[in-house]
């Protein structure tokens, strides 16, 4: 799973370099620069109130950074709002799955972005025809498209955020905190859908906060506490306790040996 | 993840969806929608209930063309209720607006256009000016509400108990309190008794409306089949195309059976300058503000079901955040829903003032109230998200017909209030322990 990452010395697929951004004083990401490789999975790990979610949110649209900028594929661009970062191929799984309960899983699967008629009105039938493919592919058991969202299970709940985000061809995924509300078996699930979609060379963020998650399916993984960035590395070259480190104590691995040795 | 058989809830999931095929019963067949289906028979009940108690006299063609016409005016308010409240607003001034628009509209017909600008009264353009003055009036007021609500944040609550206040007084300021009458007559054709479409006229709608219907159930059985998705039976598209036909020419046919009374037919004919044959009869047939209804609710079921702005309402509704994160504009949505709501304020002022054929200082005073009814005991849940066009309109409806079958049996009228004050909350509580029981929301 790793081997290829460290060749890849082209241009980035995402940077985000120096970002700002403060709510009320409170500096929640203070100049972090995180990059992304194309085929990459980058952990961004931290506690709760690092910073890691509000960092990802400027690439998702969900915030407007203070300062800082985003290069996708080297050029700058400019990302205001959600509508902004899917024009870019950037698509979010939230934490909260953003999900409208009471509409059924096509509609949350096209939300925004709803097929329409020739006559400009929303197609219901081709959306949960195309739902009902995709859902064959991610998650086959899946069977209730007429009803609402809310009538399905956590996992159900999640394959149909994942669908949305999968659906549209997105190049960058972010996913935050993926697996949080799962059991096991659905834990699996996103599991080896980010080892599919890495493989067909998609960069993805995968925010959290559960260390075997990241050693297990990350290349590299950037650590942040209070808003700053600790520091970035090769997920082979450390062990768990020097994540626990970074994220705990915000130090370096070795940085501790050489200030405490 | 092809390959994976995995499934997300094994004991949920995989039970139900082989087996629901099979145990479906004759309301999911039908695709029915049950709480509908409870309303109609709640309304149906008062129905025959109050023909009971006053003898045969509430379900005659008279009373039912009376109905109709006393139930547009809050109707066409309920139908832009509904998105304000399915995206967890409320909007407390329609009842002032409407006031304020008929305040308009009754200046602008009588004073403006025929003696400022000099066009006479009677001139053929005053209504339509008028009309349009209106709309113009009610929507402007309309999105600027929705701007204080959507962009400045203010509370929908505030911002329209303010207007509420606000426009009523407008209203009583621009008018000095005075009633203004007589309003245009082509003007009054909107309100009811004064403007309906004859025997022949309203046969033509009412096939033309018939034939609408079983396109559209036609158009969306093919679509389904052309997705592959499963069908009803062919019978029950067949009992349901059976039970539209018999609903709608069944209400043409009745509406059409409220004959004009002979010495307003004489004077009719006297007015022509013609003497009235013996023994002739004329029906009114469909008021026109029965059609105005008609096109308002299905230009709003198709708004809410098949447009994206429809869309974007009810899943801002539902879930605020995601549609924010989902790139929908959900502060020019809430100017949009207010807008539209002030609009139709606006035409329920024309159908208000026109059938009293003046307008009076107290114009829509409650409205507000008997509008927020209608759409909540329609089914509209004002935790957001769930609501429909039509059940508001039955909603109006089932309140009219409680109001005015009461007055026919004879109660007091604070009894009467306290009545429909209690059923309100009585048919929320309905829907509340409906909703538990169905599990949704």
């Amino acid at each position: 799973m790793t081997g290829t990452k460290r060749t890849k010395a082209d241009t980035p697929l995402v940077e985000m370099r120096d970002m700002c951004i403060s709510f009320g004083g409170v500096h929640a990401v203070d100049h972090v620069s995180v990059d992304l490789h194309a085929g990459e999975v980058v952990g961004l790990l931290g506690h709760n109130g690092a910073g890691k979610s509000t960092l990802i949110k400027m690439l998702s649209g969900a915030y407007k950074a203070d300062s800082g900028e985003i290069r996708i594929n080297g050029e700058r661009v400019e990302i205001h709002n959600p509508r902004d970062a899917r024009r870019h191929n950037i698509e979010t799984i939230y934490q909260t799955l953003a999900l409208a309960d009471n509409l059924d899983a096509a509609s949350n699967l096209f939300l925004g972005r709803e097929l329409v008629t020739p006559f400009g009105l929303v197609d219901e039938d081709a959306m949960e025809a195309e739902t009902r493919k995709i859902m064959a592919r991610l998650n086959p058991n899946f069977a209730k498209f007429s009803e609402p969202v809310s009538a399905l299970s956590g996992g159900q709940r999640q394959s149909v955020a994942i669908a949305r985000a999968v659906y549209f061809n997105a190049r960058i995924l972010i996913m935050d905190e993926p697996t949080a509300a799962l059991g096991p078996h659905e834990t699996q699930m996103v599991s080896e859908l980010i080892t599919q979609l890495k493989s067909e060379g998609i960069g993805i963020f995968l925010i959290s906060h559960d260390i075997h998650d990241v050693m297990e399916l990350c290349d590299r993984a950037s650590v942040m506490k209070n808003g700053k960035l600790v520091g970035t590395v090769d997920v082979d070259d450390v062990t768990d306790d020097d994540l626990l480190g970074m994220i705990i104590l915000g130090k370096q691995p070795g940085q501790a040996s050489a200030t405490e040795g | 993840m092809t390959q994976t058989d995995t499934d997300t809830s094994p004991t949920a999931a995989s039970v139900p969806t082989s087996i629901p095929a099979r145990r479906r019963n004759l309301v999911q067949m039908l695709e029915l929608d049950l709480r509908l289906l409870g309303m109609v028979a709640a309304f149906a009940v008062l129905c025959i209930g109050f023909d009971l108690l006053t003898g045969g006299r509430f379900l005659t063609p008279r009373n039912i063309f009376n109905l109709t016409i006393q139930t547009v005016s809050v109707a066409i308010m309920a139908c832009g209720m509904v998105f304000v409240i399915v995206t967890r607003n409320i909007d407390l001034s329609v009842g002032a607006l409407l006031a304020t628009c008929s305040a308009v509209m009754a200046m602008t017909q009588t004073r403006i256009l025929p003696e400022t600008l000099g066009l006479g009264l009677g001139h053929p353009l005053i209504p339509w000016i008028t009309i349009l003055a209106g709309l113009l009036v009610g929507t402007l007021i309309g999105a600027f509400q929705g701007y204080l609500v959507g962009y400045l944040t203010i509370p929908a609550f505030i911002v329209t108990l303010g207007g509420f206040l606000v426009w009523r007084n407008v209203a009583w300021y621009m008018t000095s309190g005075q009633t203004i009458g007589p309003l245009d007559q082509t003007f009054v054709k909107f309100g009811g008794i004064s403007g309906t479409l004859g025997v022949t006229g309203s046969w033509i709608v009412g096939v033309l409306a018939l034939a609408a219907a079983l396109y559209g159930l036609w158009g969306a059985r093919r679509n389904k089949i052309k997705h592959g998705f499963t069908v009803k039976p062919l019978w029950a598209e067949a009992a349901l195309a059976g039970l539209i036909a018999v609903a709608i020419l069944g209400f043409v046919a009745v509406l059409n059976a409220y004959e004009i009374p002979t010495r307003r037919l004489e004077r009719m004919f006297e007015a022509r300058g013609e003497v009235m044959p013996e023994g002739f009869t004329q029906g009114y047939g469909i008021p026109i503000s029965v059609l105005v209804l008609i096109f308002i609710a299905v230009a709003m079921t198709v708004l809410a079901r098949r447009t994206r702005l429809g869309r974007y309402i009810f899943a801002t509704g539902g879930n605020p955040d995601a549609a924010e994160l989902s790139g929908i504009n959900t502060r020019l949505l809430t100017v949009k829903i207010f807008a539209l709501m002030g609009a139709l304020c606006a035409i329920s002022a024309v159908v208000a003032s026109a059938r009293l054929a003046n307008h009076s200082n107290d114009i829509g005073t409650l409205d507000e109230l008997r509008v927020i009814a209608a759409a909540v005991i329609g089914g509209t849940a004002l935790a957001g998200g769930a609501g429909t066009i039509h059940g508001a309109i039955l909603g109006a409806l089932i309140m009219q017909s409680l109001q005015s079958g009461m007055a026919m049996v004879g109660v007091d009228a604070p009894l009467q209030n306290i009545v429909v004050g209690a059923v309100l909350v009585l048919a929320v509580l309905i829907d509340i322990l409906y909703r538990k029981r169905t599990g949704e929301a």
